[in-house]
């Protein structure tokens, strides 16, 4: 029958990032096809999900319905993060530094708290930063040292900080985050410049995620442009796996915060809709959203299937 | 358009006799592969052409109807892979389904929460589109029974789910009329379903039991004389049925024949919510129709939500009209409060205006349809705009105040907007869901 023939061969393979170190590690991307193509190539892993931990206790704006996850170990980040770890069976957590958005943070103090969390999790960690660019150059270098050889994934790096934190990183030995406002164009000058010191296989790319209805088609199209030129045009400054950072967002949407059930599809359905444009990793805040995802994906095959 | 300039011009009457407007034929093939110009301009062409041209130009995906009337549904008519390369047509039709099991007050119940699933969203109301009825029951007069029930309780168009031609045919005598869907054909019964689909004039889903054996059915259902069609590969994993919808639009834009019709999917996942998150696969991913089972407004929002995502045009934000909004009868000294004409924006805040219960007058300014901060960031929100906004907007006539509530994401344009406009101007907060809590305490006029 002629439908083999339709088959599209693929020109690039997405890069493989591996995060963390010896004995606790996590990769992702490495995918021969576009998202969940493995009908015509091959998909080696699928996505990882993150649960997010906020170095604070969560805001007020957080519903209840949210917030009754975690009960008391909202207090400690090292207790939340073994939660989502070992009850919730994260992947791997990604630690919001949302202290430092409060006024002059004391960057070796918080990188040594960092560190401490980092140390006390049988799983490697995520450590996002607050988005504004001296904060986060001043915190996320300091980071980088306290936490040094532990592969963290670091960012968001900007085009305006790319250079300070992304020294830091390569001398210690951490991956980036390379964050621009749903844009491929600029995804790509971010990594052309990133790429110019620092390896490329230590680069994922964060083209900003929004959420179901507010805005969440602006990210699905620019990470399904980004995959497309990647793997079916092979070009080489667009081939690192994507990350999609969407609990935070998500949680700020009404129609999530109303209602139990909907705000865990409003963040399950945002985040799957990330995996099909072409996410390797989402970061989430809600278990029940991540449980309902990955039982999805738990039915989805790696490697090559017949059609 | 799948023929190039020259193929198109072979086929021109070349007699360059300008009527359709261009200097030659052949500047007439070539303005017809930019689409520059239809065929309808050359009054010369012939029937043969016109077969070839028309086939050639006609959408790749052809264009579906079911249901007669007001609440007709037309799919298909699609023509890229990616939204992005242009945009997705007609939004993934939403079908409920009602099984022939229930008891008829069950279904009368179900048909009228059915009914209820609507929402309003920026400024529009959506709803879910068809009620697919089950004939789990295998009975010919229960589905019968239950298809009248259904049909005298709901205005939407029905999928009449069987593969017996015997309770399709019953089912007909009732519903026929409304042109529902058939659903359908498989290898053992498309003859007896593609006659039953002519007499009624109605479209007919046809099963395969993988890609090639689709293809291989609808190729016989067509030369039946049946083009009204939706196709399903009869896969039921969310990671085949993805792998199928790709591969089958791809197909279509190919102009593989076979697979030129919209799709129909099932979320069929045991877990409830599971099923509404897999029904979100298939609205992502080139479905023409999903049949959920869920009548819980919750999981319909949040699919509706998607779909409204998905289908958006990638090339125009929607944007609203510029000029003064009434939220309930605001007086003279009822609050202003500026924001972008992006309608998701200004639907956002005018809901939580109005949630404030305080009557106010909303400024949306013109922003070219971009959000509060990629307006700011684009050079497009700017305190002149704010400013002339102010001015020229016929707002000082109305109120005897000057004071404006800015968003507060952009809080430093205030310094700004008071020295061109002379209005005081105080920062909302960065979130429209705190302005009720902060006009409570700030409003003193
Ligand atoms: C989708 C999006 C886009 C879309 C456009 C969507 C649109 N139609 O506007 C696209 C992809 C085109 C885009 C482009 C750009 N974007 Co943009 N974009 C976003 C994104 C992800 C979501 C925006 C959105 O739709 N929000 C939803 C709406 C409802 O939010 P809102 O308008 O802010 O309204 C809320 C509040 O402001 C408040 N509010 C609204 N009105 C009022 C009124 C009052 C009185 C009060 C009190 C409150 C209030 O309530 C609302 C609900 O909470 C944001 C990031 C984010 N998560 O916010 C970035 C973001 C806004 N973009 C950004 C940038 C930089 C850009 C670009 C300039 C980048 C570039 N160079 O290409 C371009 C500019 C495009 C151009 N030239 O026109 C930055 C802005 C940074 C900054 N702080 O200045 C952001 C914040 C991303 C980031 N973190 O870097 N963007
Ligand atoms: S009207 Fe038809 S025949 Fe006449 S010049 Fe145009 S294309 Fe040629």
């Amino acid at each position: 029958m002629p439908l083999k023939d339709f088959l599209e061969a693929s020109k690039g393979a997405i890069k493989e990032v591996t995060i963390g170190k010896e004995g606790k590690s996590a990769t992702i991307g490495g995918e021969a096809v576009l998202p969940f193509h493995n009908f015509e190539g091959n998909l080696p892993r699928l996505p990882v999900m993150a649960l997010e931990v906020w170095d604070t206790t969560p805001p007020e704006t957080w519903p209840d319905h949210l917030r009754s996850h975690f009960g008391d170990v909202v207090n400690s980040p090292v207790l939340w993060a073994k939660k989502c770890l070992e009850v919730y069976k994260a992947d791997l957590i990604c630690l919001y530094l949302a202290s430092a958005a409060e006024g002059e943070p004391d960057a070796p103090a918080l990188a040594a708290k960092v560190k401490e969390i980092g140390d006390a999790l049988p799983a490697p960690m995520i450590v996002y930063g607050t988005g504004e660019k001296d904060v986060d150059t001043l915190v996320l270098r300091e980071v980088a040292r306290a936490c040094a050889g532990d592969g963290l994934l670091l960012g968001p790096v900007l085009k305006e900080n790319h250079k300070e934190i992304a020294e830091a990183a390569q001398e210690y030995g951490h991956a980036l985050i390379a964050q621009t406002p749903i844009d491929i164009n600029l995804a790509k000058e971010l990594n052309i410049k990133l790429s110019k010191f620092f390896p490329k296989e230590r680069i994922v790319i964060d083209p900003l995620s929004s959420a179901l209805g507010y805005g969440m088609d602006y990210s699905f199209s620019v990470m399904e442009r980004i995959k497309q030129v990647a793997v079916l045009f092979g070009d080489d400054m667009m081939k690192m796996p994507i990350i999609a950072n969407l609990g935070r967002e998500c949680w700020r949407a009404r129609e999530a915060k109303e209602n139990d059930q909907q705000g865990i599809l409003w963040e399950a359905i945002t985040a799957m809709t990330m995996f099909l444009a072409g996410a390797n990793l989402a970061v989430v805040g809600s278990p029940d959203s991540m449980k309902l995802v990955k039982k999805l994906l738990g039915q989805f095959s790696t490697g090559q299937i017949e059609v | 358009m799948g023929l190039t300039g020259l193929e198109i011009f072979k086929l021109l009457p070349k007699t360059n006799c300008k009527e359709c407007g261009q200097a030659t034929c052949l500047a007439f093939a070539m303005a017809m592969v930019s689409g520059k110009a239809g065929l309808d301009q050359c009054p010369h062409v012939g029937d043969e052409a016109r077969e070839i041209l028309g086939a050639a130009s006609a959408p790749p995906v052809a264009l579906v109807k079911i249901g007669a009337g007001e609440k007709q549904l037309a799919l298909g008519n699609e023509t890229v892979l990616f939204r992005h390369d242009k945009r997705f047509e007609n939004p993934t039709g939403i079908a409920v389904s009602v099984c022939d099991t229930l008891d008829m007050e069950e279904v009368a119940a179900r048909v009228e929460k059915i009914n209820g699933l609507v929402f309003d969203r920026v400024g529009r109301e959506y709803r879910i589109d068809l009620v697919a009825v089950c004939n789990c029951s295998n009975d010919r007069d229960r589905f019968a029974a239950t298809v009248k029930m259904v049909a005298e309780n709901t205005g939407y168009p029905l999928i009449l789910i069987t593969a017996d031609p015997g309770s399709m045919e019953k089912a007909l005598e009732i519903a026929g009329p409304g042109k529902p869907l058939l659903c359908g054909a498989d290898e053992t019964n498309y003859n007896a379903m593609t006659a039953l689909a002519r007499r009624y004039e109605a479209p007919l889903a046809v099963k395969g039991t993988s890609l090639d054996s689709l293809a291989g059915l609808v190729e016989k259902v067509a030369a039946l004389g049946h083009k009204q069609l939706f196709l399903d590969s009869g896969a039921r994993d969310a990671h085949l049925v993805l792998a199928d919808q790709t591969q089958i639009r791809r197909l279509a834009l190919k102009r593989f024949k076979p697979f030129g019709y919209p799709t129909i999917t099932f979320a069929s996942a045991e877990d409830p919510l599971q099923s509404v998150v897999e029904a979100g696969v298939y609205i992502a991913k080139y479905a023409g129709i999903v049949v959920i089972e869920s009548v819980d407004p919750a999981d319909v929002l949040s699919l509706i939500t998607l779909r409204l995502n998905i289908y958006t045009d990638p090339q125009k934000p929607i944007a609203i009209e510029s000029r003064i909004y009434e939220i309930g009868q605001p007086g003279p000294d009822a609050p202003v409060y500026i924001t972008t004409n992006f309608s998701l924006t200004y639907f956002c805040m005018a809901g939580d205006v109005e949630a404030s219960r305080v009557p106010g007058y909303i400024l949306p300014v013109d922003t070219d349809g971009t959000s509060v901060l990629t307006g700011w960031a684009a050079g497009r929100f700017t305190p002149e705009k704010v400013a002339e906004m102010l001015t020229n907007s016929g707002i000082a006539e109305r109120v005897n105040h000057r004071r404006v509530i800015i968003p507060g994401g952009v809080a430093v344009l205030s310094g700004k907007i008071r020295e061109l406009s002379g209005w005081e101007v105080l920062v909302g907060p960065q979130e429209s869901s705190g302005i009720p809590s902060f006009i409570k305490q700030l409003w003193r006029a």
